[in-house]
């Protein structure tokens, strides 16, 4: 291998894609050979953080323009869920899990954080795995995660069932609501108003499902689609490739972020999910109901899944009409576009969950807003 | 929420079975327990890929160069296109070839 501009004392693998003379040489050659107007988007949600927060945005050649994918489990999990996780919480026996993002997204009445203020037994966790250590640790008391995340974070909650199973703990379940992407690109291409050129997929994404799903997408689509990492110059590699493509005439996957991502992914992570999982349909918030588009708990682990267990059936709610994140998340119109942003709705009173997440693309905008010189088109 | 980071195994703590593997990790100096479950190949002294605390891949040292590597190839090939036009024997490997002016 040639050698990386790594520093010692730095974090290896992570501080020397942020090279900032590596981001100009990227900017340049982008600059070179950009002659049309072309619309990437970015799907992850950790990607439409990076290209804010880094000031990439108004970097780029004014031909680029990036829309903001709708990849970010906070911003997509339906208020359908979000007011189950909340039934569940304030359940006498119950100590509600979840990663830290989804507190304050709003339900149909509250959020997770304004159960908890009221009493409900709800703890952030980092992993899925300390769940079932505080199952283990609370025999008495039923441990349910609100297993949220696309593929990238599947394998880890499919992972806490395996563990409990194996461990024979009985007080644990899931409440999983998870996200598959390629059926979202699917239903985005489709929509007779796509104006996307090309992808930037998912790096974390990739590194669990590998490349093979992307392949009859671009063909039938025509569309590029590039995975790509998280990094300043992982994405101006990415976007570069993608543009190349583009320029070309021609559409086929490409892998930016090889040093994570390999053609068939991670195995073992894919089995995992398959032992716990079945594909199901599933409503995104902000965008409706995607066929085949998410992972529900299979028959066999049903000891282990929430809405079994506690017989979860609730009435259908609508969601905010006030919110416009579906177009954003459609590539169809950008945070300044939104009346309501950055007064009505603002991250400490969110009218829709992409102004709750820092991976949503309101939230992006509205903290890093001196990085957007001027409202982008 | 799919936002993972690289650290490199200091230690294996544990193993539960065949598959179910600990370590140490250490990102930058700090250290966490972390499941090695999916990355059943990784050993002390790999740099693996964490999202939620399991690691999910392992990094490829010889791809981590490519993207220093990138425009320089692309810089060549665009000459190697050049030349393969009086030569007719272009050189696509990576399928970047010519790119329009």
């Amino acid at each position: 291998m040639k050698t990386a501009n790594h520093k010692p004392g730095k974090m290896k693998y992570l501080n020397e894609y942020r090279d900032p003379e590596l981001v100009q040489e990227y900017l340049g050659k982008l600059q070179e050979i950009t002659t049309r107007p072309w619309t990437l988007m970015e799907i992850c949600g950790g990607q439409t953080h990076s290209l804010v927060k880094n000031g990439l945005l108004q970097m780029l050649p004014e031909k680029i323009t990036m829309v903001h994918g709708p990849g970010c489990p906070v911003c997509v999990t339906s208020m359908a869920v979000i007011d189950e996780a909340i039934w569940l919480a304030h359940q006498p026996n119950v100590i509600l899990c979840s990663f830290g993002d989804m507190l304050r997204v709003p339900g149909s009445k509250e959020s997770l954080l304004e159960a908890k203020a009221a009493g409900a037994d709800v703890r952030i966790l980092y992993s899925p795995l300390e769940a079932v250590q505080l199952a283990i640790n609370n025999p008495h008391k039923e441990v349910v995660f609100f297993a949220v995340g696309f593929e990238t974070t599947a394998p880890a909650n499919a992972l806490s069932v395996v563990h409990a199973h194996k461990s024979g703990v009985k007080n644990y379940s899931i409440l999983a609501s998870h996200v598959l992407v390629p059926p979202a690109m699917e239903a985005l291409l489709s929509d007779p108003e796509n104006k996307i050129d090309g992808f930037l997929a998912a790096g974390h994404v990739c590194t669990i499902m590998g490349m093979e799903e992307y392949y009859p997408i671009a063909e039938k689509y025509s569309t590029p689609i590039v995975i790509t990492g998280f990094e300043p110059v992982d994405l101006l590699q990415g976007i570069l490739m993608t543009v190349i493509q583009l320029e070309k005439g021609e559409w086929r996957v490409e892998n930016q972020y090889s040093r994570y991502v390999q053609r068939e992914g991670n195995r073992m992570a894919q089995a995992t999910m398959q032992e716990v999982f079945t594909v199901s349909d599933r409503a995104w918030r902000g965008i409706g109901n995607i066929p085949a588009s998410g992972y529900e708990v299979n028959e066999q682990y049903r000891n282990y899944n929430a809405r079994k267990k506690f017989n979860l059936h609730l009435p259908e709610v609508a969601e905010n009409e006030n919110c416009i994140s579906g177009e954003i998340m459609r590539g169809l119109k950008k945070p300044f576009q939104c009346i309501h942003f950055g007064k009505a709705c603002q991250p400490e009173h969110p009218l829709g969950a992409p102004m709750v997440s820092s991976e949503g693309a309101c939230a992006a905008y509205y903290h890093y807003s001196s990085n957007l010189a001027a409202p982008l088109p | 929420m799919c936002l993972a980071i690289p650290g490199k195994i200091v230690s294996i703590t544990a193993q539960l079975d065949e598959t179910f593997r600990q370590g140490k990790v250490s990102f930058g100096g700090i250290l966490k327990d972390i499941n090695l479950c999916m990355v059943p190949n990784a050993k002390v002294g790999d740099y693996v890929l964490v999202h939620v605390g399991v690691a999910i891949s392992t990094v490829d040292e010889e791809e981590a160069g490519q993207t220093f590597e990138y425009l320089r190839q692309i810089g060549d090939l665009d000459e190697l296109t050049a030349s393969a036009a009086v030569h007719e024997n272009g050189k696509p490997q990576t399928g970047q070839d010519e790119i329009p002016e």
